[in-house]
């Protein structure tokens, strides 16, 4: 046993650990903070396998922004803080299940590649950028273009709706408030003489 | 390092995510549970694309794979988050199992 194999074994029984304490943790707070120790075991393992540009693309986007989004959806739903019985009653059936699979995956795992050793070699982030942005020109264009209309669904799925959900405090006094619109909307537009502008003229 | 390793790894935390996707009721949960299998997707990606590398096959291909798995990844938490701040506006629970009007 080399000194890597030993280092991906501490990685995975972190990961490992960590993963089961996030789907058996009654507080969802903790929850999400062991989410954060898997995740970072799991770019712990990508730099083990020699691909350090996706370890430090999965701390920055997962430990950095999912978390927090997670962290903030936690705290806009208003989840129970405290420890609450977080599981349905499926619970035996579901364990039962994903040992099952677990076994299942890890015999046919060992069976094919039980002895293949894995060719290890640190890949530089030139090489990645060079066929991302020439190979995979177009689906990386695509992607970008996915993670706009992503943002922009996000956005108008979560924005409050007029007169949906619970009124807020003090919305009626805001709403006397509110400026109406100003006419020099009506004269930007071509063709439309607005009574303003006949003044000006 | 063996194959087996990472491979055994991304298996457990595929199962793992089973398990929560299967048993949590909380939905934010559900997500952080998609997300865990989600990393073990993209940790097989890597893991046989070094060793399709190794054959000469493709050059990069599973790593170029898992950043797109990823980009999709953190897109899916923004609208998953955003349905389930809809469902909470709505019904004022965040309960999957009350999330039943098209179950029959």
């Amino acid at each position: 046993m080399t000194v890597i194999d030993v280092v991906m074994l501490a990685v995975a029984v972190l990961g490992g650990a960590s993963a089961i304490l996030v789907v058996v943790s009654r507080n969802v707070v903790h929850a999400a903070l062991y989410l954060v120790v898997a995740l970072i075991s799991v770019a712990g393992t990508f730099l083990l396998l020699g691909a350090e540009f996706l370890a430090w693309t999965q701390v920055l986007v997962y430990v950095g922004a999912v978390i927090v989004l997670i962290l903030f959806g936690l705290m806009l739903t208003r989840a129970p803080l405290g420890p609450m019985p977080q599981d349905n009653d499926h619970t035996r059936l579901a364990a039962a299940l994903s040992v099952a699979l677990f076994g299942f995956l890890a015999v046919l795992i060992m069976q094919a590649f039980g002895d293949t050793a894995l060719p290890l070699s640190v890949t530089p982030t030139a090489a990645i950028g060079e066929i991302l942005y020439v190979h995979w020109a177009f689906p990386f264009m695509v992607l970008g273009f996915f993670l706009t209309v992503a943002l922009v669904g996000a956005i108008v799925l979560a924005r409050r709706e007029e007169g949906e959900g619970p009124e807020p405090l003090f919305d009626a006094e805001m709403d006397s408030e509110r400026p109406t619109p100003a006419p020099t909307d009506v004269s930007t537009t071509p063709g439309v003489t607005s009574p303003s502008q006949e003044i000006r003229t | 390092m063996q194959a087996a390793f990472p491979l055994v790894f991304a298996a457990l935390l595929f199962c793992v995510g089973v398990f929560g996707v299967l048993s949590r009721r909380n939905a934010v949960l559900v997500l952080m549970s998609v997300e865990l299998m989600l990393a073990a997707v993209t940790i097989n990606l890597v893991t046989f694309g070094l060793l399709a590398a190794d054959r000469g096959d493709v050059v990069l291909t599973g790593q170029i794979f898992a950043l797109f798995v990823l980009a999709i990844g953190a897109a899916e938490v923004g609208v998953g988050l955003a349905i389930i701040l809809l469902l909470y506006r709505n019904r004022a629970t965040v309960n999957i199992d009350d999330a039943d009007l098209m179950k029959y």
